[in-house]
């Protein structure tokens, strides 16, 4: 052995206990903000807090993954929000028509999800940059189409109507207002644990070689096409997972969930966030929902002021807000001579 | 699961005259598409951005040509005014805003973009109303329909596809033998070269643009008596113009031409054929096209 391929092979486990640590550290905070969000009912009484805090759950889900695509994997998907719109209507019909427990349905539709990311990931992922912004874009409107035109199944235009049933499973009644919320927090405080553990793994420093040089990281040995395709399938089971929270919470599903706004929120979600940091989309989320319900009691031209306020970023700041909280908090770490 | 009706479509295949009433149809939907296509097929292969606001251009067109008509009654007046102010809002748009954003990362120039889309579906909504309008067809092509081989074809049908076609020809000579023509290409091929040599490639750029944005204020103009207006009706035509400029090979205007047909014809026998899934067909199209040859029938550049 080398002194180079020892010194390599003593670095390994020094730094698999450093991705230990760190782990722990995760969880730790997930612990503590699950701990946050548990008790936030028992301060106040108000449910327009609750609500907000089970929109954003399900929106922080959907716009976090698509950050594992697009500051991660450096794939801008401009039809994410298909698949919000498919675990919405997968799961409200499967608990609308079978009448399954809850879990059941839960993982039937992520095994649904699944199988359609990986057909239409199969597809796009091989292409490049633009093309593969609007081949996913076409898909999202495919699959809205759809929803809007097989009206015996999904009830076109008025959307799943009727309510989704919501029997209670071990002791977990989620019509009841704040079980749905304790549930949402759950899922969202999880969701963003496994994403966290996916991007801080070897995989997730696989995709951001694959996101700076995907020539190099090929000639290195990895298949780019198939770590692609994993990232596109796993954001995809996280949003998912966010449309679930949505459909249990409207109980409904609707096509506005399916259209290409949602995608398009999505990424100025990111943009609005940041995409360097984790939290960053997760910032985003509430930042934009706050905007949300403020524009629209103040004018019913919304988007007027919401394209205004992207533009504001894109072309003004083009940063999102926790990159300048970074940018700030390492000078301030590093002295003002940085 | 899925509704057949093959009956229709073999039925229709065995008649001269629906074959001939689908076949216009299908080539109005497949020009108009062509217009707004070859528009974005342009500014791909000039400026390197996919202008996802391009369907706002077409609605533009639309509302602009209804307007002119309302006020002056006159078709001709109603065509230029949809071309020439949604070239003009072209130009504006790009100088002030698009061309802050050229080699910027493709996130920043698809926000841009989208802003744009909310703006501009808005702005519309402000201006015109939320409703559906109409323009009507004006009163020189309210003649009795030709019948060609039993088929049903109105007048209005075969000016749309002559201007078209025209804009076609004009657009690809003007490409391949004017010096301007020239330029353009050289200036999509070496930027940097072209402006060493002189010329100023703001103005091409700004041009360009204004040029897609006149031919999808064009297609408009050309939709409005013959389609409902609403805020909004630009972006199923932006998609389906991008499938068509993928199915024919970004930055080919021959490929856009076949693909806006192929498309057309997919859509108006479709309709027959498989009433609830014509835009599901277009989509299968698009995805062949993509998996056996990703450069699309006519691109040269690798995807």
């Amino acid at each position: 052995m080398t002194e180079l391929q020892a010194e390599q092979a003593a670095a390994v486990p020094q730094a698999e206990a450093g991705l230990q640590r760190s782990r722990y550290f995760d969880v730790l905070i997930a612990l503590a903000a699950f701990a946050v969000l548990a008790i936030l009912p028992m301060l106040t009484g108000s449910k327009a807090l609750l609500d907000f805090v089970i929109r954003c759950s399900a929106f922080g889900l959907f716009a976090t993954s698509l950050n594992l695509l697009v500051g991660y994997t450096g794939l801008v998907s401009f039809g994410h929000g298909m698949f919000f719109g498919l675990g919405a209507y997968g799961f409200g019909l499967i608990m609308q028509r079978t009448g399954v427990p809850v879990p059941v349905a839960f993982v039937a539709t992520l095994v649904i999800t699944t199988i359609i990311a990986a057909v239409i990931g199969a597809i796009c992922v091989r292409l490049k940059e633009i093309y593969f912004a609007f081949v996913t874009l076409a898909f999202q409107m495919l699959i809205h189409s759809t929803i809007l035109s097989w009206v015996s199944l999904t009830g076109g235009d008025q959307g799943l109507r009727g309510g989704i049933p919501r029997p209670a499973f071990f002791g977990i009644d989620l019509s009841n207002h704040v079980h749905l919320y304790i549930a949402s927090c759950a899922l969202l405080v999880i969701g963003l644990l496994l994403m966290r553990q996916i991007a801080q793994s070897p995989f997730g420093y696989t995709l951001r070689m694959i996101r700076d040089n995907a020539n190099r990281a090929s000639f290195v040995g990895i298949d780019v096409w198939r770590a692609k395709l994993t990232i596109f399938v796993l954001a995809a089971l996280f949003a998912s997972t966010g449309g679930i929270i949505m459909a249990l919470f409207v109980s409904g599903a609707y096509p506005e969930f399916a259209y290409w706004t949602i995608s398009g929120e999505g990424i100025f979600i990111n943009m609005l966030g940041g995409v360097t940091t984790f939290l960053g989309p997760m910032v985003g989320t509430v930042l934009l929902l706050i905007l949300n319900d403020t524009v629209t009691r103040l004018t019913e031209y919304y988007g007027i002021v919401l394209g205004i306020v992207i533009l504001f970023f894109a072309i003004g700041l083009r940063k999102g807000l926790m990159d300048f909280v970074v940018e700030w908090y390492t000078q301030r770490r590093n002295g003002p001579g940085e | 699961m899925l509704p057949l009706d093959l009956d229709a479509l073999t039925g229709c295949l065995a008649s001269s005259a629906c074959l001939v009433t689908q076949t216009t149809s299908g080539f109005i939907i497949g020009m108009l598409l062509f217009l707004v296509a070859v528009g974005l097929t342009l500014i791909f292969g000039v400026l390197k951005v996919v202008n996802f606001s391009h369907g706002a251009f077409y609605m533009f067109g639309a509302y602009f040509a209804m307007t002119a008509y309302q006020f002056s009654g006159s078709f001709a007046l109603a065509m230029l005014c949809g071309a020439a102010g949604t070239a003009i809002l072209g130009l504006i748009f790009e100088r002030v805003f698009m061309s802050r954003v050229y080699g910027a990362d493709v996130l920043m120039q698809l926000l841009v973009c989208y802003a744009f889309v909310l703006i501009f579906d808005d702005v519309v909504r402000m201006i015109w109303g939320p409703e559906f309008k109409s323009m009507g067809m004006p009163a020189a092509f309210q003649v009795a329909p030709l019948f060609i081989a039993g088929g049903v074809v109105p007048p209005y049908y075969l000016l749309l596809i002559g201007v078209a076609l025209a804009a076609a020809v004009i657009l690809g000579l003007g490409l391949a033998r004017t010096r301007i023509g020239k330029v353009i290409r050289a200036a999509a091929h070496n930027p940097g070269m072209v402006s060493a040599l002189g010329i100023n490639t703001g103005l091409i750029y700004g041009g360009v643009f204004a040029l897609g944005g006149m031919l999808a204020g064009l297609a408009g103009a050309l939709a409005a008596p013959v389609r409902s207006l609403t805020p909004g009706m630009g972006f199923s035509v932006l998609i389906e113009s991008f499938i068509v400029t993928v199915i024919g090979g970004m930055g080919s205007i021959l490929g856009a031409l076949i693909g806006a047909i192929l498309i057309g014809m997919i859509r108006s026998f479709g309709s027959l054929g498989f009433p609830l899934f014509t835009e599901g067909l277009m989509y299968l199209f698009m995805v062949i096209v993509l998996v056996s040859r990703p450069t699309g029938l006519f691109g040269k550049e690798v995807a």
